[in-house]
């Protein structure tokens, strides 16, 4: 790791930089970089602000002391030491953290590949905001909720018909937690044909790490099959080498995170439920195919969505997004409870379905962000979703031409075309110019884009980057960041020290990860305090 | 083919891009690329959605007019909890949360992102602050992963295989942790006292082996009494080798003893009462901290924030790429968790109103909580034929009422009490029958006297 002199231009954060200054891509961003100390560093003992009712005196006269009447042992035995402040220096705290953050709405974020990040429209904000839906408890008797119901249930229709499936939960609060739904409900069906002696779930290597961390969350022993190196695809070959009377079934991403789409994929699904298996496709990257393709036509028994994805939720720093699950019919029984079911009058809440798994978390599930989905697809329309869909495959293919003339950086099963987003490599740049993709991205902060994602585990690409210019990418955004690329794919032939040395203009710098265990990082400041007694 | 489109929410809409696109791309429709896709797999029939964009004024008219239909507990008077706790939320947690860098932020890194996760930092700092645990993670989804994670983990520490868990716990979060940790664990369930609710601590001992993986305590519990037996429950587990998982409600900590206190391993627990509104049971944070140890910090399946130095001496780095090679990001299916994309946003507004409250404020929230339920309990409990609270001992903000005495369902009650426009207590009848016609009842900070007397005098009306 280089280390930079802190006195240097490129330490400072720089108009120093003349490898930008005089650049046809110089947006002129410098980041927002304060010297912010924490709130522990600015408290002052003895702030506080009255935020809460006083308490009647009526009520205290007639209870008393409730907290010195505990026992000892159940009682605080000192106060917590946590930062005091006043009203106006906390909100300007947070002002400043966010101007430290690099929103969707702050640039260009095209480079972060199986995030899906879009357009979150702010109607949808409001209006998930309003008391008839924030003010509302999960617990009300169905009477007094048949608005927030009747949006559930549309918005469970429209589901059912993007997905072609017949129902639909939206218990799970993110992906992850949907394809754990998923793996719950298989785990389930084979439990009521006492069939528990199916135990392993395929998987492809180049599907979203959580299939794998759910199956086995669920107790599966996980098989994981590897993309065909020059397909792409997972192989009918090595599917039936896979699949045994131990199948419980196949959890998958379609199309996968490499943008290719596996065309043998209905086959599969004929041959796992051939097997006795239950087919369940991840939908997180559904945002190139949507009103084009139907994965219960595919033969999916069970698929998740993340409205906090394809359904224009925010991302929220990393939620509160959402995972709705939707299922065939055969499959309903196994849903977790409540479902919304409608009598042709009034809405109500099925929580007697015979072989549900349950619940796996609480109530309802992450109801705003239902609201927040049904309002922007009545915005799209079936039309403005396959026009949505469209372009973000325009987008990439048009990316991926521009990027392959990028030197040193290649694409992945460059053979196939791709739909919502490529994985490519600076493997060659890396060899030829010892700058890495790690290098390259930090780089690529200086110039007023957002980083890219580089790939999830295992990295079957070498030095990968995959970013995902969504519908809500323009054509010049595009640009931007193909531009950026050339711009440093020079620097790393020419100079790569400076890309070696990046970011330069950026918040903070490299992170120096220096120790042996994770105890030794502190997660807390009183961790921090306690090993930094100096600061 | 819906050429000519053109969509406020799609850029390349604007006439002419997709034409000079399409060329650069060397094709002569969008068509040609979707062929990737076998022409049999390709859905070329009509969906039944509507099938015309429409504008923003009507999307809003549209929806208002759906969500009109509900009658909100801004329009009810609302005694619902039982995990979904409505509190005062302060103007800054919404100002905070709504600031679009937050708001829409995701996958970066702390050269664009560090303000996210120095906020996010402060959050599990003030949180560890609360707990007295020295590791916190960023947030997991709600308070029932956050058990189910810290069963989780338990599992892979100890590898053992039975859970020690009370049997008065809420019903919904019990199914939720066994399909979590069902293949890893046999549940051993500890009877209650039946005159405190709390955990009968002579049939705990009794059922603690070397087979114990963790016991699991709820404080307060489900059903509103404090666990004032924390610290001997703690050495009781420990001297059976197994570990103390504690799942406590953030807002009792500044009075009722913080799980450091009485020495838990494992801390979890749900964030929403930190100034995050009830929004259908939506907003939620999960809770999760630990010891600062190896087995624990390394078995945590979520995302924390740490500080880590950069290559300028002096400067901080405050990050999350201290953990990726631990959780399913990393390690796949040896990760074992389901933990991705969780709570962020809610965390960060969790920490603007820890921020706000501060430690006495933190003191004044406990306080008005056990204060204003104690009155509520008691005040019912003045009426004829009605017990409240039906558990002796200590309560925080919520407690059982039993209206047997009056000949009266819940559901009776609760149905004459909503033609009055209150919402009472939640039916726990068919959740636990043993204790009679009986509805959990929510009392916090945010319930003025006159509301209670309120409520007070409805239950009277319409049990006489």
């Amino acid at each position: 790791m280089t280390t930079i002199d802190p006195k240097s231009p490129a330490a400072e954060g720089a108009p120093a930089d003349r490898y930008l200054e005089y650049s046809a891509i110089d947006t002129g961003y410098r980041a927002v970089r304060w010297h912010e100390k924490t709130l522990y560093e600015q408290s002052r003992p003895g702030s506080t602000n009255a935020i809460l009712p006083a308490v009647e005196k009526g009520i205290v006269d007639a209870v008393g002391d409730v907290v010195a009447a505990l026992p000892a042992a159940a009682r605080r035995a000192r106060p917590p030491e946590m930062p005091e402040l006043s009203e106006p220096e906390i909100l300007r705290h947070y002002i400043r953290c966010s101007q430290m953050t690099y929103g969707y709405d702050s640039g260009n974020s095209m480079g972060l590949g199986t995030c899906t990040m879009k357009y979150s429209p702010r109607i949808n904000e409001q209006l998930a905001a309003l008391p008839e839906v924030k003010a509302l408890h999960p617990l009300q008797p169905e009477e007094t909720i048949q608005g927030i119901l009747e949006i559930m249930y549309g918005m469970r229709n429209w589901l059912c018909e993007l997905a072609g499936m017949d129902e639909v939960t939206f218990q799970p609060r993110g992906g992850g937690h949907g394809a754990f739904t998923d793996a719950c409900m298989i785990r389930a069906y084979h439990h009521a044909r006492g069939e528990d002696f199916r135990d392993e779930i395929i998987t492809c290597a180049v599907s979203h790490p959580c299939n794998p961390a759910t199956a086995s969350a669920a107790g599966f022993k996980v098989i994981s099959l590897y993309p065909d190196e020059v397909t792409g695809e997972l192989g009918i070959d090595a599917l039936r080498a896979a699949i045994s009377d131990r199948t419980a079934g196949i959890m998958m991403t379609a199309p996968y995170d490499t943008g290719v789409f596996d065309s043998q994929i209905a086959e599969y699904a004929r041959l796992v439920h051939e097997a006795g298996g239950v087919v369940s496709l991840d939908q997180a990257n559904f945002n190139g195919v949507m009103t084009r393709m139907r994965a219960g036509d595919l033969g999916a028994d069970m698929v998740h969505f993340n409205l906090h994805k394809t359904f224009s939720t925010p991302h929220g720093s990393y939620g509160p997004g959402a995972g709705a699950v939707a299922v065939k019919k055969a499959f309903r029984d196994f849903l977790p409870v409540p479902v919304v079911e409608f009598d042709g009058s009034r809405y109500h809440l099925n929580s007697d379905l015979s072989n549900s798994i349950g619940k796996v978390g609480t109530f309802m599930g992450m109801v705003p962000n239902v609201v927040k989905a049904y309002a922007w697809v009545l915005a799209m329309g079936a039309e403005g979703l396959r026009e949505a869909s469209e372009w973000a495959v325009i987008n990439n293919n048009y990316l991926i031409k521009k990027l392959l003339e990028v030197r040193g950086l290649d694409i992945s099963w460059p053979n196939r075309r791709k739909l919502q987003e490529a994985r490519f490599s600076l493997a060659k740049l890396h060899d030829e110019t010892g700058v890495g993709t790690l290098d390259f991205n930090y780089r690529l902060a200086d110039f007023g884009v957002q980083t890219y994602f580089e790939s999830h585990v295992p990295r079957i690409v070498p030095e990968p980057v995959t970013p995902e210019p969504t519908e809500s990418i323009s054509k010049e955004d595009v640009d931007q960041f193909v531009a950026a690329f050339h711009h440093i794919s020079a620097e790393a032939y020419s100079n790569p020290e400076i890309v070696l040395t990046a970011p330069h203009r950026s918040i903070v710098h490299r992170e120096i990860h220096d120790y042996e265990n994770l105890t030794q990082v502190p997660f807390t400041w009183r961790v921090w305090k306690r090993t930094h007694p100096d600061g | 083919m819906s050429a000519g489109l053109v969509h406020r929410y799609i850029p390349n809409t604007a006439p002419g891009v997709r034409e000079q696109m399409l060329a650069e791309i060397g094709v002569g429709s969008v068509d040609e690329i979707y062929e990737e896709i076998p022409a049999e797999l390709r859905f070329a029939g009509r969906l039944d959605l509507q099938q015309e964009p429409r504008s923003e004024a009507d999307v809003a008219r549209e929806i208002t007019a759906i969500l009109g239909k509900n009658r909100t507990t801004d329009d009810l008077l609302s005694f619902l909890g039982a995990g979904c706790w409505p509190h005062y939320a302060p103007a800054l947690v919404a100002e905070v949360m709504g600031r679009s860098e937050f708001l829409t932020a995701y996958g970066g890194i702390e050269v664009n992102d560090h303000g996210r996760f120095l906020a996010v930092f402060e959050y599990q700092s003030m949180m560890g602050d609360l707990l007295e645990m020295d590791v916190v993670a960023a947030a997991v989804y709600d308070g029932t992963t956050a058990s189910g994670d810290a069963i989780h983990m338990a599992s892979r520490i100890t590898g053992r295989k039975e859970l020690v868990l009370p049997r008065l716990m809420d019903p919904d979060r019990l199914s939720a942790l066994l399909n979590y940790n069902g293949p890893w664990f046999t549940p051993v369930f500890v009877e209650f006292d039946p005159a405190t609710g709390l955990m009968d601590l002579a049939d705990l001992t009794a059922k603690l082996s070397d087979r114990t993986a963790a016991v699991y305590l709820e404080n307060p519990t489900y059903l509103g009494t404090v666990e004032t037996q924390a610290a001997e429950i703690s050495r009781i587990a420990h001297a059976a080798g197994a570990l103390l998982i504690a799942h406590v409600n953030p807002a009792s900590l500044g009075v009722l003893a913080p799980p450091g206190q009485y020495d838990a391993d494992i801390a979890c627990g749900d964030g929403q009462p930190l100034g995050l509104p009830i929004s259908c049971g939506g907003a939620r944070l999960g809770v999760l901290a630990c010891k600062n140890e190896v087995r624990f910090v390394h078995t945590l399946p979520m995302t924390m924030v740490g500080i880590l130095p950069t290559t300028v001496p002096g400067e901080r780095a405050y990050t999350w790429h201290a953990l990726f090679d631990r959780i399913f990001y990393g390690e796949r299916e040896a990760a074992r968790s389901f933990s991705g994309t969780s709570s962020f946003l809610n965390a960060i507004g969790a920490g603007v109103y820890m921020a706000l409250l501060g430690p006495s404020g933190m003191v004044d929230l406990g306080t008005a909580n056990m204060q204003k339920a104690a009155y509520a309990a008691r005040r019912i409990g003045g009426l004829q034929g009605v017990k409240a609270p039906v558990f002796a001992g200590p309560h925080f903000n919520e407690f059982v009422v039993d209206f047997s005495g009056t000949g009266k369902s819940a559901a009776e009650v609760n149905a004459a009490l909503l033609e009055r426009g209150i919402l009472g207590g939640k039916d726990v009848t068919k959740e636990f029958p043993a204790l009679g016609a009986a509805a959990l009842y929510c009392v916090t900070e945010n319930h003025t006297q006159s509301e209670i007397d309120r409520l007070v005098d409805a239950i009277g009306e319409v049990t006489r």
